[in-house]
């Protein structure tokens, strides 16, 4: 069996704050194989992005990460600082959300890019210049040398994301994170970007984290799906069984609450009620409080069930068909 | 950018015609009469009218104005009615002295201001970080008169390392000339340093907080790299912009340091022109001074345009 690019075990991350720890992933265990993509998904303050700046090694000082982070076999979060930084940009790299803010604005899109090659790969500045041109044209940037001498400034929204990609993909990363990559650019523009990240994952066999709270992209993009709330797993599946059965009645829910283009008029179905206070969450079932469906045992911690091979849902209650069925 | 650079300047000519305005109207303002202070203790009418009308005294103030401005453009300043020399003659002769103690201060006033700012805001709420905006309060606190006076007593009476006062020009002994101007420079140059570093220190404190700082260290770029290259490019422009103030208000010359250290600057020259109603020397000055001002505005202008590429396409 071949080792999987990325395998996360129990990873917890905590930050200090005025009023104690606060809990934002606690025991998070997913992997992914080379060329495959893991989707997150979840609500905002769910912990999706300090999962995957945990995985980079980019949380504050303040934050306190334990568990289990194996890039391609090799154990990283325990590894010395310098040690980490080498491996960002090349080994694992990550593109975010904002492409309007994320490049910086006194250099060009050539030099960001190159920059990266010249740490990683030890090229001169020429070279790097040169393969910084050659990256641009792989994330399909027309006329790629005249780009590379612009500024952000003088780049639109996708054509900055996709030097955002190109920064990331230039060192040819094991792992590559995605943190909402689309959510902020126009509808047309973000089918562009995600049609680019997986040819680009067919081409160069990245595996991807990618994390988003859009189903839409999820259904297209993924071949597994990690569910989370509230700092926790809820619902591990593959894609294609997450979307035809979902177990966990919070991911009814948000499937429920996704605007779907057939489905025409009518109200948005919603989920009442708000996270919980991560500094102080209830023991048992996170979502009880909101759950239509919780019992007396939801106050009970609530493990991580199997229902078929691959597909986990951690909720007393689950599989669904027998939900249903206490309810009729 | 060349005809950006012809507009700019097309701009300083009446911003300095306002000017000119403006300080021969305010020096209207002074009270006491020159040519009384002139005639000193004989105040015989007929003394007192002839200098008037040598002074123009007796014309309207926009006649004098007039004949004033029109011998600046020409290049003529004026003549010192007391210490009876050109006034062009005097600023050329006080101006590479305020020059190089202004440099010197500046130069000081950066190599301390900027890294203790760029430290501090990288250490922040460590003992880097308190320490130098300890020192910074310092610097901003400390009247200038006081560090003048408790470094001449330490570094000249007690040690006796350097001269407590007096000036040599850098073109006669260059070491001499920098031994006579170091402290001065200090003293000028510590309080600019601690306002520097305030300001280094909170543009640095933003530009680490951006998106593009994180990008620079998910490329995996050293830390001193992120904090050279991608923050410090962009947290300079404030401070620029305070550099350059801050250097114009040093070459309009500094009276209390240039009184304590004996130095003939600008500083001692306006003062005594001031208290002498010497109006052409204090009219000359301080338009050399304006002139001085509008030119660091536009250099300040030009190194923003190095600094930030979204002003150049502009």
């Amino acid at each position: 069996m071949t080792v999987p690019a990325l395998e996360v075990i129990g990873l917890s991350v905590s930050f200090r704050t005025d009023r104690g720890p606060f809990r934002a992933v606690q025991g998070l265990s997913f992997t992914v194989p080379a060329g495959r993509t893991l989707a997150i998904v979840g609500e905002s303050g769910c912990g999706k992005s300090a999962t995957s700046l945990a995985i980079m090694g980019l949380l504050p000082g303040s934050a306190q990460v334990t568990g289990t982070i194996r890039l391609a076999g090799q154990e990283i979060a325990e590894l010395p600082p310098d040690a980490r930084r080498r491996l960002r940009g090349a080994e694992m790299a990550m593109i975010f959300q904002e492409p309007m803010t994320s490049l910086n604005p006194a250099f060009t899109a050539g030099e960001q890019v190159a920059e990266a090659l010249r740490q990683h790969r030890g090229m001169g500045r020429k070279a790097a210049a040169e393969a910084a041109i050659a990256a641009l044209e792989q994330v399909r940037i027309p006329e790629a040398a005249r780009r590379a001498r612009q500024y952000p400034h003088q780049l639109s929204g996708g054509m900055r994301q996709r030097v955002m990609i190109a920064i990331a993909l230039a060192c040819r990363p094991r792992l590559l994170i995605a943190d909402e990559p689309t959510t902020a650019l126009d509808v047309t523009v973000q089918a562009q970007i995600l049609s680019l990240l997986a040819e680009l994952k067919r081409e160069t066999g990245t595996a991807t984290v990618l994390i988003t709270h859009d189903l839409g992209v999820v259904a297209d993009q993924a071949d597994e799906v990690v569910v989370m709330y509230a700092g926790q797993v809820i619902e591990r599946a593959p894609a294609a069984r997450l979307f035809a059965m979902p177990q966990h009645p919070y991911t009814v829910g948000l499937l429920g609450a996704a605007p779907r283009l057939e489905g025409g008029g009518g109200r948005l179905a919603s989920i009442e009620g708000t996270v919980p206070d991560l500094a102080a969450p209830p023991p048992g079932c996170r979502f009880a409080p909101r759950c239509p469906f919780a019992i007396a045992r939801c106050a009970e911690p609530v493990p991580l069930y199997e229902m078929v091979p691959g597909h986990v849902a951690a909720c007393h209650r689950a599989p669904l068909e027998q939900i249903l069925e206490g309810a009729a | 950018m060349g005809l950006w650079l012809l507009r700019r300047v097309g701009q300083i000519l009446p911003t300095l015609l306002i000017l000119s305005m403006l300080i021969f109207g305010l020096q209207q303002l002074m009270p006491g009469d020159p040519a009384l202070i002139m005639a000193g203790e004989e105040r015989d009418p007929a003394v007192l009218a002839e200098i008037r009308s040598e002074l123009m005294l007796d014309r309207p103030i926009w006649a004098q104005y007039l004949a004033w401005l029109g011998k600046i453009l020409m290049g003529d300043f004026g003549f010192s009615w007391r210490i009876r020399m050109p006034v062009g003659a005097l600023i050329l002769e006080k101006l590479p002295v305020t020059l190089q103690l202004g440099l010197m201060a500046f130069v000081i006033a950066v190599a301390i201001g900027v890294p203790a700012g760029i430290l501090s805001a990288v250490y922040k709420d460590r003992p880097a970080d308190w320490a130098a905006n300890g020192l910074a309060l310092a610097g901003i606190s400390t009247p200038n008169f006081w560090l003048g006076i408790m470094m001449i007593l330490l570094f000249s009476v007690k040690l006796g390392w350097l001269p407590p006062s007096g000036y040599v020009p850098f073109t006669e002994d260059p070491v001499q000339s920098l031994a006579t101007t170091i402290m001065p420079a200090f003293v000028l140059g510590s309080g600019i340093a601690g306002v520097l570093m305030r300001h280094t220190r909170a543009a640095m404190l933003t530009a680490l907080s951006q998106d593009y700082v994180r990008t620079a260290r998910a490329k995996g770029l050293p830390e001193r790299l992120v904090v050279a290259k991608h923050a410090l490019r962009n947290a300079l422009i404030p401070v620029v912009t305070l550099g350059t103030i801050e250097l114009g208000r040093l070459l309009a010359g500094a009276v209390l340091t240039e009184q304590i250290f004996t130095i003939p600057g600008f500083g001692k020259l306006i003062v005594d022109a001031v208290f002498n109603r010497d109006y052409p020397v204090v009219q000359g000055v301080v338009m050399a001074t304006a002139l001085i001002f509008v030119l660091l505005s536009l250099l300040a202008d030009l190194l923003y345009m190095a600094i930030n590429p979204r002003l150049r396409s502009a």
